[in-house]
């Protein structure tokens, strides 16, 4: 099992003709995803460079490919339009890779997806994948493997780095899913433990977080009220100074809250290890993984 | 992105919030007509993007002309917290009976607009929060609907019990949330909002943060930047689409992601040595940005070695291995270089590289290792 995304996933990728949209959606048919058909106002009729069907709008695309899931690559000018039209067509996942989008669209945009039923992952996020069976996102299949630890991360080249640790050590994943760098996203660290915990094909959890809101503490809250599956993290930002921000428009220790080591305590106090480093995360996975289940 | 005390005023004098007349001047005489013009008392207010200036003493009341061009004189050319003071605000001085607190931001826990009053105004808000947080009515806003009465009248009567004040305060609290979702802010700040002795309400400051990612619509905003507080590798880095932050130490980062940039310090620090920077050089990087970063770090020269952690997805590891030739050829690079390459492109990145005096890394603890030894001078 997996979450989110699997065998069943049907793909439909807005901003297909974009210079990202057409590289990653050769990358997702590469690792074998069933992407069904795309979208570029405008374009509808046309091909795309992979042979798959271009459609002018969502609700076309959801009407001739019966797709359940979107992937958006166009510009942050038009990701909240294009969120709010796979929703509305039908989609029950959108994935938005866009970064830079406005912080009070996500705001207005989430209930929008509530009332229709849909779950957004990110903006600015790398997307999600479910070795093996589906990748929906923008990162690089071969590090991944298929296994039962589920991996949930507010970073890309990050989660990156420590799934390619685990993979060498021949733990695999049952999904990794990037949830972004944003201060409000579609999905946050506790939707993502909310559903690994209740995925039978998970058995542990490693979370990445990082510097910035309190979303750690609220996971690490959440396991203290019984969380059914071990978790190990790791925390980026250790060294951050306060007031900067670090990248992601969400990496910011502001007045004095939102620091590293307060994650850290949050986390140790209920039992979760820390990994120093991201390749320590191997040994703390080790640790809390069944024997038998590797 | 933070904008200065006068023009955040003007964006809420457009939506209908009370702010004392104010004049923005550059010299003391410029300071002495403006004060005639105002009518005495004014407060004669430093205008630098750091907070805490009253502290600093970047502002002061003058009782005529002539004590508001002495203040300014005082307070122009002066330095706060490294930034020096340009520009002066010539603001009107109201009287004050009460001072209330009254902000906006947006809430990363309800993932909606938040508005906080406190009747414990006029000092700092985190203070706050930290010893008297029942001082703090914390009210989560629809903004579909924008503040609601009902929120209006609550937030109102926890900050007074005057019907009549109450009423005007609960008309600041519409325009101040009209004017937060009309320019995108992430944050809208009134501390502090004034009740005089003849019970006149004013907005005496006035504090906005543009989410930067609204910049793209809102150009009257984004044409308010100044980046004369930042420094200058940060604001080079920015044009250049780069995120940079520097730091105190002695090796330079130059990483794609901003978690891995974060990882690569905290590992830098760990294992004994000192980041000199964050820089993430993003996802679709080309051989220009590479150079870019290597020009940033190489100005600080406190800097002994350079780190290079990449590990490609949209990133191309032959773009960075490209830009890093280009460096070598440009830049008069005299530190040792530390490369470490993984993903998209690495073995096409690793070829190019291959027979420069660049010290390449398998991992990236390896890497970290060979940077801290390279900075020490082993």
């Amino acid at each position: 099992m997996s979450i989110l995304v699997d065998e069943k996933t049907r793909v439909v990728v807005q901003g297909i003709t974009g210079r990202d949209g057409a590289f990653h959606t050769g990358q997702m048919l590469a690792y074998g995803t069933k992407v069904v058909g795309g979208v570029t106002p405008g374009k509808g009729g046309q091909k795309s460079e992979h042979g798959l069907p271009i459609f002018d709008t969502m609700a076309e695309a959801v009407a001739a490919t019966d797709a359940n899931t979107s992937i958006i690559y166009v510009p942050a000018a038009f990701a909240t339009d294009a969120i709010c039209e796979a929703a509305d067509a039908g989609a029950k996942l959108v994935v938005c890779i866009t970064e830079g989008v406005p912080v009070l669209d996500m705001v207005r945009v989430l209930p929008y997806l509530g009332e229709r039923g849909a779950r957004l992952i990110g903006p600015n996020c790398p997307g999600i994948i479910s070795p093996g069976k589906a990748k929906v996102g923008i990162m690089p299949g071969s590090i991944h493997a298929p296994g039962r630890v589920g991996v949930v991360s507010r970073s890309g080249t990050l989660t990156y780095e420590i799934v390619h640790h685990l993979t060498k050590a021949g733990i695999g994943q049952s999904t990794c899913i990037g949830i972004g760098g944003d201060p409000v996203a579609g999905t946050n660290l506790l939707d993502a433990l909310e559903l690994f915990g209740a995925d039978d094909g998970t058995d542990a959890v490693v979370l990445i977080g990082e510097i910035g809101g309190s979303d750690e503490e609220e996971a690490a809250a959440l396991i203290a009220r019984g969380y059914p599956k071990k978790v190990a993290s790791f925390i980026a930002g250790r060294t951050a100074p306060p007031g900067k921000r670090m990248g992601h428009a969400g990496a910011i220790v502001s007045g004095g809250t939102g620091t590293a080591a307060e994650k850290v305590a949050a986390f140790k106090a209920v039992g979760v290890d820390v990994a120093a480093t991201p390749g320590e995360i191997v040994e703390l996975v080790k640790k809390i993984l069944p024997a038998k289940r590797r | 992105m933070k904008i200065h005390e006068a023009d955040a005023r003007a964006v809420f004098s457009k939506f209908g919030l009370p702010v004392p007349p104010s004049t923005l001047v550059a010299t003391p005489e410029d300071a002495r007509a403006a004060a005639a013009e105002l009518g005495c008392p004014v407060v004669v207010k430093a205008q630098v993007l750091v907070g805490g200036r009253g502290k600093a003493g970047g502002v002061k009341l003058a009782a005529n002309p002539d004590e508001a061009a002495a203040k300014a004189k005082a307070i122009l050319g002066m330095d706060l917290k490294g930034i020096k003071v340009e520009k002066v605000l010539v603001a009107k001085a109201v009287d004050i009976a009460k001072e209330f607190y009254v902000g906006m931001v947006v809430d990363r826990r309800s993932r909606k607009p938040l508005m906080m009053v406190s009747p414990a105004g006029g000092i700092d808000i985190e203070e706050v929060a930290r010893t008297t947080p029942e001082k703090i009515l914390k009210i989560v806003i629809d903004p579909a609907f924008g503040v609601l009465p009902f929120q209006v009248r609550r937030m109102s009567s926890f900050l007074t019990a005057d019907k009549d004040i109450s009423k005007k305060i609960g008309g600041m609290l519409v325009s101040l949330c009209r004017a937060f979702l009309g320019v995108d802010a992430s944050l809208a700040e009134i501390n502090p909002l004034v009740v005089t002795p003849a019970g006149e309400v004013w907005a005496i400051d006035a504090k906005i943060n543009i989410d930067d990612s609204g910049l793209f619509r809102q150009k009257d905003a984004a044409a308010l930047r100044d980046d004369s507080a930042e420094d200058r590798g940060e604001v080079e880095a920015r044009e250049a689409g780069l995120s940079f932050v520097k730091l105190d130490g002695s090796i330079g980062c130059v990483v794609n992601g901003a978690g891995l940039a974060m990882a690569t310090m905290d590992m830098i620090k760990h294992f004994g040595g000192e980041p000199a920077n964050f820089l993430d050089i993003g996802g679709s990087s080309s051989p220009e940005k590479v150079l870019t970063a290597m020009r940033i770090i190489l100005r600080d020269r406190n800097v002994k070695a350079i780190l290079i952690n990449i590990f490609g997805g949209i990133t191309r590891c032959d773009d960075v291995a490209l830009g890093l030739i280009e460096a070598r050829k440009h830049l008069g690079v005299d530190v040792p270089l530390v490369v470490r390459l993984t993903g998209t492109n690495e073995e096409r990145g690793r070829e190019l590289l291959a027979g420069t005096a660049l010290i390449p890394a398998a991992t990236m603890e390896d890497g970290v290792m060979k940077a801290i030894a390279a900075a020490q001078g082993r």
